[in-house]
């Protein structure tokens, strides 16, 4: 009798650890057969944590990082849609409620000059670009997962899954969506994911002649963004949306929306 | 007993229906559901790969310096040290794969100097910058500067012209 429940005993036990091994080896089958992110060699997803610093006071406004994003990232040269762009601002002296804001073709051009120097009013350039939220509005209103933000914190488009319903592209408050004519489908910033997956920085931050802008991995406590961080005062774009935005601004001026 | 049999006959119709529901739902869902979605968070996980087969446009600088460690050496010593060769010269991803591939163009210096140097008033007060019409009066920037060290004077200028470029005062002089 009692053996007879011992062998009952244990046999529901290995069969419940049998259940709860095939559950598990599913879950690792699942991760092998979607083409796992560890495939790119010495690239764990989970290992980094992007953030993008830009340095206000270092912009000239010279449209490098257009020029060099629309290439590297086939993004379409007419109309004229941009991954980032260029804003000048000229604030009249005390009223940064009132700025004039112009970005000719994104900047993509350059910025011929409109202002003449000693007229009162400040100006300087403001790179733009996605913000790589960790908190972003345009995931939580997708509604079929077709945009998502990455274990390493970039927020990306699943071209094949997107209906290109728009909604992203209303909810971003940084304007930093659109829809390519081409595919219509949404497009947006990658951070260059090709690049830093590969152990390259984006296009823009390679051929920024200042270093006004500068990619960073916050999970690597040696890169060099962290020194940045602490030596800088710096600022994201609207805090008050708690987009939980991973591009930091130093030198940003009030008036910048 | 009959009566009995009548009743279990009402459960196992809806459990059937049930179960055909059920059943209807997961071949839905196993056709409909992309291949590993959800893996890592309410999306296709393969949709990491597809934003990382992108190919490369820009090679970086790393790439420039293997083979033209000389250009990048004279580059280190002047005030143009910190630009990577791609600011200038254009993505060059498939000229470092096959050299013989797409050849770096010389990029018109009027025009590329002007982008960066040209007086703005946008511009960081401390970005060194000149009304180039004014500064180089219709002359090449080159015929005086070197782009790669561009404070080093390129050609034997003539004497008054040396002086001239000497003596127009630039905004600035750090980076």
């Amino acid at each position: 009798m009692s053996d007879d429940q011992t062998g009952r005993r244990e046999f529901l036990a290995r069969s419940g650890t049998f259940l709860l091994l095939t559950g598990a080896a599913g879950i690792a089958w699942d991760a092998v057969a979607s083409g796992e992110p560890e495939k790119a060699p010495n690239y764990r997803s989970t290992d980094h944590w992007w953030a993008m610093a830009i340095d206000v006071e270092k912009c000239i406004g010279c449209g490098n990082c257009v020029r060099a994003c629309k290439e590297e990232n086939d993004v379409p040269r007419e109309p004229f849609y941009f991954r980032t762009w260029v804003e000048r601002y000229h604030v009249p002296e005390g009223d940064i409620e009132r700025p004039e804001v112009d970005s000719p073709n994104g900047g993509y051009d350059g910025f011929p000059e409109k202002y003449r120097a000693g007229d009162g009013a400040k100006s300087f350039f403001v790179p733009k670009m996605c913000n790589h939220c960790a908190h972003s509005p345009c995931v939580q209103v997708c509604p079929v997962g077709a945009t998502f933000e990455s274990p390493d914190g970039v927020v990306l488009v699943d071209k094949t899954y997107c209906l290109g319903c728009r909604y992203c592209v209303q909810a971003c408050p940084y304007g930093c969506r659109f829809i390519d004519p081409r595919t219509k489908t949404v497009d947006k910033c990658s951070l260059c994911y090709h690049r830093i997956s590969k152990g390259l920085t984006t296009a823009c931050c390679e051929t920024c002649p200042t270093g006004a802008r500068m990619l960073g991995d916050l999970k690597d406590l040696k890169d060099p963004i962290h020194d940045f961080l602490r030596t800088h005062k710096v600022q994201v774009l609207k805090p008050q949306m708690a987009t939980g935005s991973k591009t930091y601004y130093n030198g940003l001026d009030g008036s910048v929306r | 007993m009959g009566g009995f049999f009548g009743h279990k006959g009402h459960l196992v119709r809806v459990a059937a229906l049930f179960a055909a529901g059920i059943l209807v739902f997961l071949v839905l869902q196993a056709l409909l559901v992309p291949k590993g979605f959800g893996v890592y968070g309410h999306y296709r996980a393969g949709a990491l790969d597809d934003n990382r087969a992108r190919p490369l446009m820009h090679a970086g600088r790393a790439a420039c310096v293997d083979c033209h460690a000389d250009v990048w050496e004279v580059l280190q010593k002047g005030k143009h040290g910190p630009v990577h060769c791609e600011a200038c010269h254009g993505p060059l991803a498939r000229h470092a794969e096959d050299p013989s591939a797409g050849k770096a163009v010389k990029p018109d210096p009027k025009l590329l100097c002007a982008r960066c140097h040209q007086e703005g008033v946008a511009r960081p007060a401390k970005f060194p910058q000149v009304d180039v019409a004014g500064h180089a009066g219709g002359e090449s920037c080159t015929s005086c500067h070197k782009a790669h060290d561009p404070l080093e004077q390129a050609a034997p200028a003539t004497p008054e012209k040396k002086d001239a470029a000497a003596a127009v005062p630039q905004k600035g002089a750090g980076q």
